[in-house]
Formats: C-alpha cells, sequence, structure tokens
C-alpha cells in the first residue's frame, strides 16, 4: 500500500510540476475567457453614443422614439433637408439618420420603406438595437391604431398559455427544469465520456513510456507489477481531481467577474449566452423568456445528488477504464501505431455510452437508458442523463444503488484482468501482440 | 560459510519452451557468482524468478536461509536487468531518491546514502541534471548506484558492464570487489568471458534451460585441462622425441607439448634438461573459459532460443 502511494506522487508530482500542466489548467480557460472578454467588449463598446437624426415627415413616432434610458443609441428628431443631413453626416455630426417618407403608414399600406442612412457600416449589435426600438415603437403605434391600449397590451402579453405537465408520481413539473435537466444532464456525461478519453490515454502513455524508457522491469524488481499499475492510475487520477477542482474554481470566479467587468452585457443577455457553464440554461431562457424561471428550475435541480453522482461516476468510470488503458500500453511497443488497434475494443463501449447517452437525456426511463446506466461499461456516462432529471422522475433509488454496485464491480473485474495482462506485457519486448494473445495472458494462471 | 541464496529444481516452462528446466545450484554468501550461457539459455527467466517477478512453475528457492517471500525478500535485492533504463525527464537526484524509497529507504536514509555514493562515484554535481541529458556511461554508473544503494544482501547485475569505458568499467569493479568484501553477495549474469575470469569466484553455465556447469572459475579449468604445456628454451635444440609428450607446435625457440598418458610435467623438464639447454619458462596452457564456453554450448548443439519458432 505504501509503494502504491510512493508510485502515485512520483506520477502526481512529475505530471503537476511540469510547465504544460499550468498551461493547461490555468491558461486554457483564461484564454477561453479572455476571447470571450474581448469579443464581448468589443460588440458592447463600439457603440459609445449614436446619435441618429430622424427627419419623421410623416410623424409616425409623434416626437419620440422608445428610448431606454442609459442606451448608446439616441435619436433627435430635426426637421432639415435630406441634403443638410447629408451634409451633416459628412461633418460627423450625427452617426446616421434615418428618413421617414411622407407617405410613409404604419398600417403598412404604403409602397415607401423607412430609409436609414449612416456614415459608416454599423455594427451588427447597434444595428440590433436600433432595429429592436424603432420596431418596438411601431409595434405599439400599430396596436394603438387598432384602439388597444398600452396597458391592456400589457395585460395581454403577460397572460401565457400554462399547461401544466406532471409525471405520475404527482410532482408538478416545470418546463424549464426539464429543460435545465437536459442541459446538465448532457453536459456532466459528456464531461465523463472527455475524462476517460483524455485521462485514460494519459495513463496509456504513461505506461508505454515506462515500457520503451525499459525503466519497468527495474521497478518491477522493487514493487509488484500491480502496485506500479494501481500508482500510476491514482496519481494521474489525482492529477485530474485536482484539473477539476481549479477549473471549476475558475469557472466560479469569471461568473462572479463577467457581471462586474461588464454591466452592460445583461441588456444582451437574453440573445447572447456568453458564459460557457451558462450555455444549456440561455438555451432554456428562450424558451420560457425569463431569467427568474431558470433561477427557478435551478433550485429545483438535487445538486447535492448530482455533483455526488459525479463524483462517483468520474472515479468509477475512470478507475475502471484506466486499467484497461494501462493494459493495452503495456502490449505496445515503441510504435504508438500498435497501440491505437488495440485501442479500438476499449473505446466502443465509451463510443456507445455516448450515444445511449443522448437518448437518455430525452427519455430517462427507455429501456436502452436503463440498460445503459446499469452496464458498467456504459453506466458512468449514461447515469450522469437520468440522474439529472432527479429521483424519481429519471432514476429509481434501486436502480442508481445497482448501477454503483455494478460498476464497482466492474472495477474489480478490469482491474483483475488488466492486471494480468499488463504483467506479461509490460516485461515482452519486440513483439506486435494482437487482442487474442492479450485474452491467453489475462487467462493463463500466474 | 553459509548461503545466501539456494535453487531446488526450478522449473518455469512456457507455452513453447522449457525456459529454465530443473536447475538447481547454491551461492555462498559474499561470494561474486557468475551466471553464464548463451542468448536465449534461460538466465534472464531464472534472474527474474531470483527477484520475484516470475513464480517458478515448480521446484524451491531458498533466501538467506528460508523460503523466498518475493514480497519482503525483495528489499534484500539490487537487480540490475539488461533490459534497463531511467526515466529520462525526471532529475537525477529525484529518480535515485525515488527508487531507493521503493526499496524501503526512509527519505533520510535515502538521502544520506545517494550523497555518499554520488560522492564516491563523483557524480554530485549531477543532482539536478536529467537523465536525457547523461552519456550511456554515465546513465550506466547512475543505474548502478541506485541498484547498491540500499546495501542489499544479493546484488545481481546483468551485463553491468556494457558501455562503459575502461575507465569506468573498472570504477565499477572495484566497486563490486568492495560490495562483496562488506558482504553482499553478487550474481553477474554476462556472456563476456574475460571479465568472468577476473571476477568470479563461482560459476554456472546454462544451456537450453539446463545447468551444464558449475563450480570455482580454478576448478572447472582444471577439470578441463588437456594436460597442455608451452615450454620455452634457450639456444639450438636437438632431440624433442620423448615417450613422455607428444609435441603438438613448434615455435620460435619453444614448444607446445602434451603430457602423455601416465607421465608428469617433470618427466618433460627432466628431458630438457638431459639434453643440457637452458629452459627459460615453463608453464600449463589452461583452457580459457572462453574456449570451455564454446566447446560445450556448440556440442550440446545448441540453437539459439530467441530463433525458435513462437506460434
Amino acid at each position: 500500500m505504501n509503494k502504491i502511494s510512493l508510485v502515485a506522487k512520483r506520477e502526481f508530482l512529475t505530471r503537476v510540476q511540469k510547465k504544460t500542466f499550468l498551461l493547461t489548467t490555468i491558461g486554457v480557460p483564461l484564454l477561453i475567457f479572455a476571447f470571450y472578454a474581448l469579443i464581448i467588449f468589443f460588440s458592447v463598446k463600439s457603440t459609445d453614443n449614436f446619435t441618429i437624426a430622424v427627419l419623421d415627415k410623416a410623424n409616425i413616432f409623434n416626437g419620440s422614439i422608445d428610448s431606454k434610458k442609459g442606451s448608446d443609441v439616441i435619436f433627435k428628431f430635426v426637421k432639415d433637408d435630406t441634403s443638410v443631413l447629408k451634409n451633416k453626416l459628412e461633418q460627423k455630426e450625427y452617426d446616421a439618420y434615418l428618413y421617414v417618407p411622407e407617405n410613409y403608414s404604419i398600417t403598412g399600406k404604403s409602397t415607401d420603406s423607412l430609409l436609414f442612412r449612416s456614415a459608416k457600416t454599423v455594427g451588427i449589435m447597434t444595428r440590433e438595437k436600433i432595429e429592436n426600438r424603432i420596431s418596438k415603437t411601431l409595434e405599439e403605434k400599430r396596436l394603438m391604431s387598432m384602439n388597444i391600449s398600452k396597458s391592456q397590451l400589457d395585460s395581454i402579453q403577460n397572460q401565457k398559455e400554462s399547461i401544466t405537465f406532471s409525471s405520475s408520481s404527482g410532482k408538478t413539473e416545470n418546463q424549464t427544469k426539464v429543460g435545465l435537466s437536459y442541459g446538465v444532464g448532457f453536459v456532466s456525461g459528456f464531461m465523463i465520456y472527455i475524462i476517460l478519453f483524455i485521462y485514460g490515454t494519459m495513463v496509456m502513455r504513461g505506461v508505454v513510456e515506462e515500457k520503451v524508457s525499459r525503466i519497468a522491469e527495474v521497478i518491477i524488481s522493487s514493487v509488484k507489477p500491480f502496485q506500479l499499475m494501481m500508482g500510476k492510475i491514482v496519481g494521474i487520477g489525482a492529477v485530474g481531481l485536482l484539473q477539476f477542482i481549479i477549473w471549476g474554481i475558475l469557472i466560479f470566479a469569471i461568473q462572479l467577474l463577467v457581471p462586474v467587468l461588464f454591466p452592460q452585457l445583461f441588456e444582451q443577455m437574453q440573445s447572447q449566452p456568453v458564459q460557457p457553464g451558462m450555455m444549456a440554461a440561455a438555451e432554456t431562457a428562450k424558451q420560457s423568456g425569463a431569467l427568474s424561471g431558470i433561477m427557478n428550475g435551478l433550485s429545483e435541480i438535487n445538486f447535492t445528488l448530482i455533483i455526488g453522482c459525479f463524483i462517483f461516476y468520474f472515479l468509477g468510470g475512470y478507475f475502471m477504464y484506466a486499467s484497461l488503458f494501462a493494459a493495452v500500453g503495456s502490449a505496445a511497443n515503441e510504435d504508438m501505431q500498435d497501440a491505437q488497434s488495440l485501442l479500438l475494443p476499449i473505446m466502443m463501449p465509451i463510443i456507445f455510452g455516448i450515444v445511449i447517452m443522448m437518448q437518455a437525456v430525452n427519455n430517462p426511463n427507455g429501456s436502452l437508458a436503463v440498460f445503459g446506466s446499469l452496464f458498467p461499461l456504459t453506466s458512468p456516462i449514461v447515469m450522469m442523463a437520468r440522474v439529472a432529471h432527479g429521483i424519481p422522475d429519471g432514476v429509481t433509488v434501486f436502480q442508481l444503488v445497482l448501477s454503483m454496485v455494478f460498476l464497482i464491480l466492474g472495477f474489480f473485474g478490469t482491474t483483475w484482468l488488466a492486471a494480468k495482462i499488463y504483467r506479461t506485457g509490460i516485461l515482452m519486448y519486440g513483439k506486435k501482440v494482437t487482442w487474442k494473445e492479450l485474452w491467453k495472458w489475462a487467462v493463463k494462471k500466474n | 560459510m553459509s548461503k545466501i541464496l539456494e535453487l531446488q529444481a526450478l522449473r518455469k516452462y512456457y507455452a513453447t519452451q522449457k525456459a529454465v528446466d530443473d536447475i538447481s545450484f547454491s551461492i555462498e554468501k559474499g561470494s561474486i557468482f557468475g551466471l553464464l550461457g548463451p542468448n536465449g539459455a534461460g538466465k534472464t527467466t531464472l534472474l527474474r524468478m531470483i527477484t520475484g517477478i516470475f513464480y517458478p512453475d515448480m521446484g524451491e528457492i531458498v533466501f538467506d536461509g528460508q523460503k523466498f517471500d518475493p514480497l519482503n525478500d525483495i528489499q534484500q535485492i539490487g537487480y540490475m536487468p539488461e533490459e534497463r533504463g531511467l526515466y529520462k525527464k525526471m532529475k537525477i537526484g529525484e529518480q535515485a531518491l525515488y527508487l531507493a524509497q521503493l526499496k524501503g529507504l526512509s527519505k533520510a536514509e535515502a538521502m544520506q546514502k545517494i550523497k555518499f555514493w554520488f560522492k564516491k562515484l563523483e557524480m554530485e554535481t549531477w543532482w539536478n541534471k536529467k537523465v536525457e541529458d547523461l552519456s550511456k556511461g554515465m546513465s550506466q554508473k547512475l543505474q548502478f548506484v541506485t541498484t547498491v544503494l540500499h546495501e542489499p544482501k544479493l546484488i545481481i547485475l546483468d551485463e553491468p558492464f556494457s558501455g562503459l569505458d575502461p575507465l569506468n568499467a573498472n570504477l565499477i569493479k572495484d566497486e563490486i570487489f568492495g560490495l562483496a568484501q562488506r558482504g553482499s553477495t553478487i550474481i553477474f549474469s554476462t556472456h563476456r568471458m574475460e571479465q568472468v575470469e577476473e571476477i568470479c569466484d563461482h560459476i554456472v553455465l546454462v544451456n537450453l534451460g539446463k545447468k551444464v556447469l558449475d563450480g570455482s572459475v580454478s576448478g572447472i579449468k582444471q577439470s578441463f585441462k588437456e594436460n597442455k604445456f608451452s615450454i620455452k628454451l634457450q639456444g639450438e635444440q636437438m632431440n624433442a622425441n620423448n615417450p613422455a609428450f607428444t609435441i603438438l607446435e613448434e615455435k620460435q625457440g619453444g614448444y607446445v607439448l602434451k603430457i602423455n598418458e601416465g607421465f608428469q610435467s617433470n618427466d618433460i623438464l627432466a628431458h630438457f634438461l638431459q639434453q643440457g639447454v637452458t629452459i627459460e619458462a615453463f608453464n600449463e596452457i589452461l583452457p580459457s573459459l572462453n574456449e570451455i564456453f564454446i566447446r560445450l554450448v556448440e556440442g550440446s548443439n545448441a540453437k539459439t532460443r530467441s530463433f525458435q519458432q513462437v506460434d
């Protein structure tokens, strides 16, 4: 046991002390953040006070366009002629002008349209804002022309069709919550899928390196092959966990920072999902049209359960697959190509897992989802999709416990099998190994 | 003297071959033991069983008077395999520390011993270098240090001198003698016979998984001697015919002779003394281990195992 921890410590420290670790762990999220920040910065900042002269010949706006306080788009009503306005545009008195032709009618029967002319090309954000505000004002005017008052309009808009969806368990389902469950399930299942690949191949590469540099036999004369393999798996698992904790903290910090740095952002929040973690939430926000709905839905999702399950399936899945990756690494030679062909049978269940998971997020109680979440080779990915829907809507306690037990058994099974392949493979040189041969190593005694 | 290691009828069969087939021998404490054999004779398999990497199919290993317990006894063994290497990206000091800790030393103990050995072999300045920056000879030296650092009772060196220049080879050779004097037993596996003759007290030759020779270097040479002598004479010699010997070769100022059955070396000397020639030198020609090795291995019609068909 002491030796496993010694090996694990070395594996952990050599990886964490590398510059590439710092780069990928802290650099990559910061880079993504900086990239987003730049986009946001330019899209928000590009419009410092855009002044538009409005020449309202038809007097449809009645001297006012829906004006938001603090907005950087300013409408100014003028009586000048278009030629004068053109001149003023060139002198940069205005950034643009809006010309409403004399026979323009809000009921839309006129042939003339509104004419917008600017000195420079208008950025897409600004254009959207201008369009929004003009069309909103026009909409109101049109309704008013049909004798619908503003208060009537408001009350209509607030009266939403509401259908109550409820499951047989009698609990009412909130639409936002279902959407959020979908998002959370999908993201966490996908994350486990990525983890299995990244850290699994990291284990494999470590084993190949040990074999190729011929240190394996030196080490194996001091520790059991099983201890060496487990030490490596534990060490790399710790690296992965640390990386995830750092990422978690960074994402949390960035989410706190974004509103402080870009207060204007909330103006665009509804159409522009920004924070990566909020992607799924923003998706559903579009449907429900309200931020408060998200908050409501979030509070209904059992995050303790999800985070707990995530950590369990992350570790369980990683440990189960890592030993298989180690076994493949031990069979490889100098040529990594050999390993690639041996890798395929291991990658198949992971890929099946992600396929089943995509079904399971939509239909957490389908027979395929149930099977996938119990079968240990796919359960780490599939179960996350079901757990996100909560207990007992997504998964029953019995199934969850059963799945966990199967996963633990699966871990023992693969590790036992892999350890036997590993101890033979790690000392075998210069031979191209097939799966048939690996199987022979696994079943032979000793 | 008591035995550090006893192998009793050890067998290890692979699917297609008998890698080690009924080998028994014992090694005395503090001796330098040579394990010889052609490629594929089963040396590495034998060593891997002694180091606890493989389990024998049959037979028993007795280590220091007790049944070999791989889990604990490997702490007492230092093994430098033929296929050896180090972590290329790891600093040398850290690497030595890690390997020593794996052998059960505490950190402080390991540090102290590393410092001692690094100083002894003039490696102190290497501490922060990486293995990939070392030459082959240098990393060989480091490998040797990591093998003997924990002062094991049994040190197994598989081809320890390959890649070393004569200067460093001598340095390591002296260390091997020193370790043996301080009570460690050394198993030395090689096919470089001149080194074996120089270093080993006791050798075992294996071929095709079987032991073909076991004994002390001088004893083996004696038992394989062909009663050949070389004699160097001064001046003209006349009659060199005597029933006591046969002339095998006539050289400038001397002969190579073979004593005939029933006679002794003194009979040769007596013959030449009678002739009145001055004898400058007279010595027995013993076969070199190399010759014995080749004779035994070729005689057995050995086919290198590594080329045997494996399905």
